[in-house]
């Protein structure tokens, strides 16, 4: 007798089995560790805003800026927190458009995260900027003189990329969000069915409605990929713009873009393994979908590698004695620690992916994403800090003194970021349950020997 | 509230079944008929066969109007406030590319939630009877028609594997 296999990119569930566990996830009561989690990210948040009380009152010499390093913890966690948001968009979009089928699973879990990691990101420029009530100077409004901003400052493309990258995707979020909201709705009572009839937007799930619904998602998704690309691109022309040795690269863009995706996929990672456990999802986010995450990851990791060596490469070829010592520095220098921390999280451990038993076993996944976060974390830290550290003028070097208020304001971004993740996975659907349903083939009375 | 609409709602569990429906009802010059799924389906899109959504349109405008905005916001104000900096032009493109690009996926976005919401709104089945089961596993059909037309539509639905079919006064 023939065994069909069952092709693990399709769900096993029916349509009803679906709904059923998706808004389980967030009618069941939540748990005492649930309450422990959110209460803990609530305090770092009040840590995170406290700091920056503190900062707004007495200013930025709280903060261990001392020159040359005026570009220190808030600027690399910025950027950290940026580049978590493109994995994603990258699942969410780009793997729409190229109707990648394991994306289905986990995407709006990596889309939500997408929204508030661009959100913790945007806050560290304007702590950053010491006058922070002066923020709005930023944008080009017609004030009492008319001075505008000057758009040939890569600063100012970055003000405009976050921002259109903030709004679009939270757009991209919560339009993918209506459907499964409406699915909510016709399954839950009391307050929750008013709360979720309102947030529907009347949506019945009629013809009328997927004939505007797809297309908009489509032409949403389109956008979104060159955006993408385009934001941390715009990111790393805030450095390589400038003629500051180890950041004046033309490699910088595609550099920057993998290293976000990478760090994107690690964050991925260490928040969905330990989730679809605690929601009981395990059926659905399944070893198929982890084992893909890790190709990617093995994937990015693997440009990552070799734009470190690419990196060292041109500094060595480039006879700069500016940039050959730079380089050195990374490896040889005051911050030996936090340049191979980079290369050893980055570069190497993504490499232990090319093996199945290590790629397909959750525990090794999880731990290799804790050592991705902290890796991706150094590599800002060591581009940003390490080469301001050690500029063209020997007597100018100095090395940064981070103080309370930058590892408070670090830490109270990871709060930030994990109270909204925690209440958003609590209180909407983590799986997306219209594009399961579309992965999966309606009964049908009659044999059907045609693809779906 | 909308006014009730009269007419006949089925509910399918079998896609063929109701795609054979709304097929016989197209054939049979049924024009105005609303549809329920939990998901999008190609096979009820070809079924009911409507032509490409519009929303294109709102894109295209948004994203060229985005364009022509981040050209010409920053060259226009570059020359309003004129700075000779290093030798360089006064407004030069290269830089105004990023700006450009940017406001084109921003604005280009924007109006396609503001297309969606505004073709869905004028669009909407108001009146229209709806199943929470729509939402779940079955795909509904709804036929506006009056109590003489409502017979021969049942009849139609049963014949397909409806598993229920009501009618809506």
């Amino acid at each position: 007798m023939a065994v069909i296999a069952h092709d693990p990119s399709l769900p096993t569930q029916t349509h009803a089995e679906v709904t059923r566990d998706v808004i389980k996830t967030i009618t069941d009561k939540p748990t005492t560790g649930y309450y422990i989690l959110a209460g803990s990210m609530a305090l770092l948040t009040l840590v995170l805003f406290g700091t920056l009380g503190a900062l707004l009152k007495y200013g930025l010499g709280l903060a261990g800026y001392a020159p040359p390093i005026m570009w220190s913890i808030y600027i690399t966690t910025f950027v950290f927190w940026i580049g978590i948001g493109h994995a994603g968009t990258l699942i969410s979009a780009i793997l729409f458009l190229f109707r990648s089928p394991w994306r289905t699973a986990v995407y709006r879990s990596t889309e939500a995260m997408t929204v508030f990691a661009v959100m913790t990101a945007a806050l560290f420029p304007i702590i950053h900027i010491g006058r922070q009530w002066l923020f709005y100077w930023l944008i080009p409004y017609p004030n009492q003189r008319f001075l505008w901003p000057n758009f040939k400052s890569p600063l100012m493309w970055d003000v405009f990329a976050v921002s259109t990258y903030l709004t679009v995707s939270s757009t991209f979020l919560m339009i993918g969000l209506v459907p499964d909201v409406a699915a909510i709705r016709d399954h839950v009572s009391g307050w929750r069915k008013k709360l979720y009839a309102a947030l529907s937007l009347g949506w019945t799930g009629a013809d009328s409605q997927w004939r505007h619904y797809s297309r908009a998602y489509l032409y949403l998704a389109a956008l979104c990929t060159p955006l993408v690309l385009s934001v941390h691109s715009v990111v790393s022309w805030d450095f390589a713009m400038s003629i500051v040795p180890g950041w004046h690269g033309t490699i910088f863009a595609p550099y920057f873009v993998a290293g976000a995706i990478y760090s994107g996929i690690g964050m991925v990672l260490t928040l969905v393994i330990p989730l679809r456990k605690v929601l009981k999802l395990d059926h659905m986010i399944t070893e198929y979908h982890f084992d893909n995450l890790a190709k990617l990851t093995l994937f990015t990791g693997s440009i990552l590698f070799y734009a470190y060596g690419m990196e060292y490469f041109i500094a060595w070829y480039s006879g700069s004695t500016f940039e050959q010592t730079t380089f050195w520095r990374r490896a040889f220098g005051p911050n030996w620690w936090a340049g191979w921390s980079m290369i050893i999280c980055n570069a190497f451990v993504s490499q232990l992916l090319w093996f199945p038993k290590i790629r397909k076993n959750i525990t090794s996944l999880f731990v290799i994403s804790i050592f991705i976060n902290i890796g991706m974390w150094f590599e800002r830290y060591v581009i940003f800090v390490g080469s301001l550290a050690n500029d063209y003028i020997p007597y100018a070097w100095g090395q940064i003194n981070p103080t309370w208020a930058d590892w408070c304001i670090l830490a109270g971004s990871f709060g930030w970021f994990g109270l909204w993740f925690t209440l958003f996975y609590k209180n909407f659907p983590i799986v997306a349950i219209q594009e399961v349903k579309e992965m999966i083939p309606m009964p049908r009375r009659k044999a059907h020997g045609g693809a779906h | 509230m909308a006014k009730a609409v009269a007419g006949v709602l089925a509910q399918f569990d079998h896609i063929d079944g109701a795609c054979d429906a709304i097929r016989e009802l197209k054939a049979g010059g049924q024009k105005d008929l609303t549809v329920y799924t939990a998901a999008a389906n190609h096979e009820i899109e070809a079924a009911i066969g409507d032509p490409v959504s519009p929303v294109r349109l709102f894109t295209l405008i948004g994203g060229l109007t985005g364009c022509a905005a981040g050209f010409g916001m920053t060259i226009w104000m570059s020359l309003d406030w004129p700075v000779l900096v290093g030798g360089k032009p006064i407004a030069p493109i290269p830089p105004y590319v990023v700006l450009g690009f940017e406001l084109t996926i921003l604005i280009g976005a924007l109006s396609t939630v503001v297309g969606l919401v505004v073709l869905a709104m004028m669009q909407a089945p108001r009146g229209r009877p709806y199943s929470p089961r729509f939402s779940d596993d079955r795909i509904g059909i709804f036929v506006p028609c009056g109590a003489d037309r409502a017979p021969s539509v049942e009849a139609l639905f049963r014949q397909h594997g409806s598993v229920e079919v009501t009618r809506d006064a």
